[in-house]
């Protein structure tokens, strides 16, 4: 790792450090693996984007469904495409890790469930959340009768509503859905991808 | 107060004459000023603590608003069109401010509501933890009478951007932002990373807050003298950084954990992590006896007798033989205080001043104090692991917390994922007909059956324990006169009873799942819950009968067959350990392995055995309890633990990437794994502690052999040299008769036992009452919501009431909307912190 370490300056290492929940082993590796997805006039240019496409192709994101979502909710590019620097990329890796706080993680699951990104999940995002979660993605193009029936998410989507819609707005905004996910201890471990 | 008078403006002014629109802009500005001046210098505190009181008012005078003037029709005007939205078919729990309802105005400021911006809204982030930090700012500097305050005034305190009106929204969120800056500036370097650091903003805006504040610092710091307790914090901080960072490269196992997760996901991933944590306080044993007991005997080896035995292999397994005259045993251990120059000859307490190791107590207090520093470990991951998985707040909501959190980001391996999503849709298409009001038939009759085969399947298991139990009972007499009567000659049969012992805990649980199988449990979670407690039931009467054995048939054996029990016992329970550890391995070769091709080639299925995270996690309990109860007699049993638990992590890891799948029932990771921890702790620690205390409390140790020969008892090792300790320094003498007093007297015992219990009193209590609180809040939100619900609707018939003004009241209502909104926030988020 000598070389590419070498390229990571060593303020800019301690201030990661600081600013994320990261170790300075998962940084290097971060840098590592970042570098190696950048093409080669990039090379070694951390404020560069690396497309979208080509963060998706990291096993750990590969098969994942909400990959798409993820990229966009971390990517700072002003055109929306979901390309990320390699700050992105630690803020991505700092979310997701071990010692991120149930706070940072559940801020930006909500962010990540957001579809429309209008600041709650609306029946809408709800719809397009259970669809990615119950329907495999190669068969989600061509028939939606793999997942839940039509009736089925009506209903589920209103219980949900009102199971944690505490101030019956009919949407679940940040606030509510943290409380939700308060209440399940798993999802702590589970929202994590480890590089 | 200036703020009630948005109300006014939805009527005819005349009702209150008051001010006009353009009046009531610069009201807000103002207002928006002081909130500048009033996060800024905190001695402006007091103008704000009539805020609650004025605030009081509004609401009332909110209330007659609402029930004398507001005209109801406008809500019953709204019914005709309800069918359209096809949610709402779903009942009246769901009238909901849907979207499709508003004009685009009214969206535009729904949307920009603190609620929902702070989902999204750089802004709207930075203005919630400029709050946040001023809170901490306030929480460190001030007395806690302030902070009251401060709570109650946060939703005046907190200023609110309004992207609807973009013209100043931008200048407003640099002011947020300087505001921040000052805010972090004055917290201390610690606390103001750990907010930095888990703010949701991306890396460069944090960057750049970071810089701004340590900028700031450094001009402060120049003119006033540098604060030498923040700097060394700052040096601790560093340290541990290296030092954890350190640490976390050494992570053990963390490529084949991760394969593992990728593949089958948290659920197995505990049982391996569980593992780990076995490890851990294994190597801990092990560290311990190995400095303070087995180095300093190594060192100063006693003599050996003349008849040892050579290595022959079997020993390997039973533990006997050449090594019974090792440092692996007690009897090998001596009685007197080790030092360089000692002569054997004399073995007496040596009164000769050089650096000396009184063996008897050393051996004496490593036991004490390993078990004491393991205790507390245990029972502070206990509480931790209680705390994390039984929140106090058990309202139902089941599906959305399934919706929310099911999915497992760890998964990455394209199959698992497909099985991953599979599960969730038959769990929630499961649930969803849980819903459903069932039509039973005969419920009765249904019922009553089901009773009793319960009771028949629990009355089998109880059985069946209860014969295997017995049948130990009297086997293990049986060994016992049999090798008496043989000798030792035959090294092998002593074998006969940890196989007999293992053969029952193999097969037994096997009959236990059969019997859950007709059972039929509706629910998993019960399902799992009877199964380990069956198999629980089974384990510690098991152990139960082997103490007894060991401590009262052994022990106190009258003939001289065994010349050292202690090293028999130790032997004995090395002996459980590696046989336990072969049939697991047996366990796993036809269990897994063998079942697989099974599976696969004869009966031609696609599904491979599932792992029983529940089966294999308490086996490892029950190992780990041998290697506990073993302690005592044999100090190097950790490090056979540690070997075991080293091999079994690879080999169930390869039989488990081989030759299973990812479990199909939904797996309740955090609070099985506090489960097994409480398991650890209560059956298991628990009972081997009691029985290793009360063979050092009141069993007589043998009288050739160990550290303890000569004494009445071990515990007379500790007495024994307080004596001396007094005699030889008079002073000392109440050091003496306090350690009588604390160890020997039971009234400790009992007022120590009686403060615990008070103590958990109280905090049931304070538990009961937060949880009315959380009910009394929660009602409180719904009303706000109501009242949200309610403004909103206002704001939309004066939108369609003065179409061509609409633009200016929008803003108006806007503001009047948003001081409702942060109070509602405020009270939210006290409930979710209690």
């Amino acid at each position: 790792m000598g070389t590419t370490s070498s390229q990571l300056n060593k303020n800019d290492l301690s201030e990661y450090q600081e600013l994320t929940f990261l170790t300075k082993q998962e940084i290097l590796l971060a840098h590592k693996r970042f570098t190696e997805l950048q093409s080669k006039e990039q090379k070694g240019v951390l404020h560069l984007r690396v497309p979208m496409e080509k963060i998706h192709s990291l096993p750990e994101l590969k098969s994942n469904p909400f990959r798409k979502r993820i990229c966009q909710v971390f990517s700072t590019s002003e055109d929306k495409d979901g390309s990320l620097t390699f700050e992105d990329f630690l803020d991505l890796l700092s979310a997701f890790s071990d010692s991120a706080t149930i706070e940072i993680k559940s801020h930006y699951a909500f962010r990540i469930f957001d579809f429309d990104d209008d600041g709650t999940l609306g029946y809408g995002d709800l719809e397009k959340l259970v669809n990615c979660l119950t329907i495999p993605e190669d068969k989600q193009k061509d028939t939606e009768e793999t997942g839940l029936t039509r009736e089925e998410m009506k209903q589920l989507i209103t219980n949900i509503l009102d199971e944690s819609d505490i101030d019956k707005d009919g949407t679940v905004n940040l606030s509510e859905f943290q409380h939700v996910i308060s209440r399940s201890p798993d999802f702590v471990s589970s929202f994590k991808i480890v590089l | 107060m200036a703020r009630s008078v948005n109300f006014d403006l939805n009527h005819p002014l005349i009702e209150y004459g008051l001010e006009s629109p353009a009046d009531e802009e610069g009201v807000h500005d103002s207002f928006n000023q002081l909130i500048a001046e009033q996060s800024q210098n905190e001695e402006m505190f007091d103008t704000f603590d009539q805020g609650p009181l004025g605030r009081r008012e509004l609401d009332k005078e909110h209330q007659d608003f609402v029930y004398t003037s507001s005209p109801p029709h406008t809500f019953r005007e709204r019914e005709p069109d309800r069918g359209e939205y096809e949610l709402e078919e779903y009942g009246e729990q769901t009238d909901p401010l849907i979207p499709e309802r508003w004009s685009s105005d009214t969206l535009k400021i729904l949307s920009s509501m603190p609620s929902r911006t702070i989902g999204r809204n750089r802004g709207a982030i930075i203005s919630q933890y400029c709050n946040k930090t001023l809170q901490l700012r306030r929480r460190r500097q001030s007395k806690p009478a302030d902070r009251v305050f401060s709570r109650s005034s946060r939703p005046s305190i907190r200023a609110y951007d309004l992207e609807a009106d973009t013209t100043d929204s931008e200048s407003r969120d640099l002011t947020k932002q300087d505001q921040l800056v000052n805010n972090l500036q004055n917290l201390s370097a610690s606390d103001r990373e750990r907010m930095l650091r888990g703010m949701p903003l991306c890396l460069t805006v944090k960057k750049k807050l970071r810089e701004l504040a340590s900028q700031k610092e450094k001009q402060t710091r120049s003119s006033s003298r540098i604060n030498c307790c923040s700097h060394f914090k700052l040096c601790i901080i560093k340290s541990w950084y290296t030092w954890s960072s350190f640490i976390h490269s050494r992570q053990m196992w963390k490529v084949p954990l991760k394969r593992v997760s990728g593949r089958f996901g948290t659920g197995v991933l505990s049982y391996f992590l569980f593992l780990k944590t076995l490890l851990f306080f294994n190597v801990f044993l092990f560290l311990v006896m190995g400095t303070f007991l087995v180095l300093p005997q190594a060192v100063y080896p006693p003599e050996v007798p003349a008849n040892r035995r050579s290595f022959s292999g079997l020993e390997l397994l039973t533990g006997a033989g050449y090594f019974s005259d090792t440092v692996m045993y007690y009897g090998y251990y001596c009685n007197y205080t080790l030092h360089r120059n000692y002569n054997s000859s004399t073995q007496a307490w040596s009164t000769v001043k050089l650096p000396s190791y009184n063996m008897p107590l050393a051996y004496f207090f490593t036991i004490g104090m390993a078990f004491f520093i393991t205790c507390i470990i245990l029972v502070y991951s206990m509480s931790k692991s209680f705390g994390q998985s039984f929140r106090i707040d058990k309202s139902y909501s089941i599906l959305a917390i399934k919706t929310f959190c099911s999915w497992d980001f760890r998964v990455i391996k394209k199959n698992s994922i497909k099985l991953l999503s599979e599960n969730i849709c038959t769990q929630l298409k499961e649930l969803l007909g849980e819903l459903k009001p069932k039509h039973g038939r005969n419920p009765w009759l249904e019922r009553l059956r089901r009773l009793m085969v319960h009771c028949l399947a629990w009355l089998m298991c109880v059985a069946v324990t209860t014969g295997c139990v017995i049948g130990i009972y009297y086997f293990s007499d049986y060994m016992h006169i049999e090798n008496q009567k043989q000798g030792a000659a035959q090294e092998a049969s002593l074998l006969a009873l940890p196989v007999l012992v293992s053969l029952i805990n193999l097969l037994l649980p096997g009959l236990f799942n059969f019997a859950a199988w007709v059972e039929d449990y509706i629910s998993p979670s019960v399902r799992t819950y009877v199964g380990l407690s069956r198999n629980l039931m089974l384990k510690v009467s098991v152990l139960g009968v082997l103490c007894y054995h060991w401590l009262g048939r052994i022990a106190t054996d009258g003939t001289d067959y065994i010349k050292c029990w202690e090293s028999f016992v130790g032997q004995e329970l090395y002996r459980f350990l590696i046989v336990d550890f072969i049939f697991t391995l047996l366990d796993t070769l036809f269990g897994e392995l063998l079942w697989r091709l099974f599976s696969d080639k004869i009966l031609k299925r696609q599904r491979k055995p599932e792992f029983d995270i529940a089966k294999n996690v308490l086996d490892l309990i029950y190992g780990q309890t041998l290697a506990w109860l073993g302690v005592l007699f044999s100090p190097l049993l950790p490090a056979v633990q540690i070997l075991k638990l080293l091999l079994l992590f690879y080999i169930k890891m390869s039989s488990v990437m081989m030759n299973c799948q990812a479990p199909r029932r939904p797996y309740r990771v955090s609070q099985m794994t506090t489960i097994f921890i409480t398991l650890l702790c209560f059956p298991s620690f628990l009972g081997s502690s009691v029985c290793v205390t009360y063979a050092m409390w009141s069993i007589k140790p043998s009288e050739s052999c160990g550290p303890f020969r000569r004494l009445q008892t071990m515990l007379k090792a500790g007495k024994q040299w307080m004596k001396q300790l007094a005699e030889e320094n008079a002073s000392l003498s109440p050091l003496a008769s306090a350690h009588a007093y604390l160890v020997e007297n039971p009234l400790f015992l009992f007022v120590g036992a009686g403060i615990f219990l008070i103590v958990i009193y109280f905090h049931s209590q304070v538990l009961d009452g937060q949880r009315k609180i959380i009910t009394l809040l929660q009602e409180h939100i719904k009303n706000e919501g109501e009242d949200k619900k309610f403004l909103i609707t206002r704001l939309q018939s004066i939108h369609e009431q003065k179409r061509p003004s609409a633009r200016k009241l929008t803003n108006q209502d806007s503001t009047e909307l948003q001081e409702d909104k942060p109070q509602f926030s405020n009270y939210y988020g006290s409930s979710t912190s209690g």
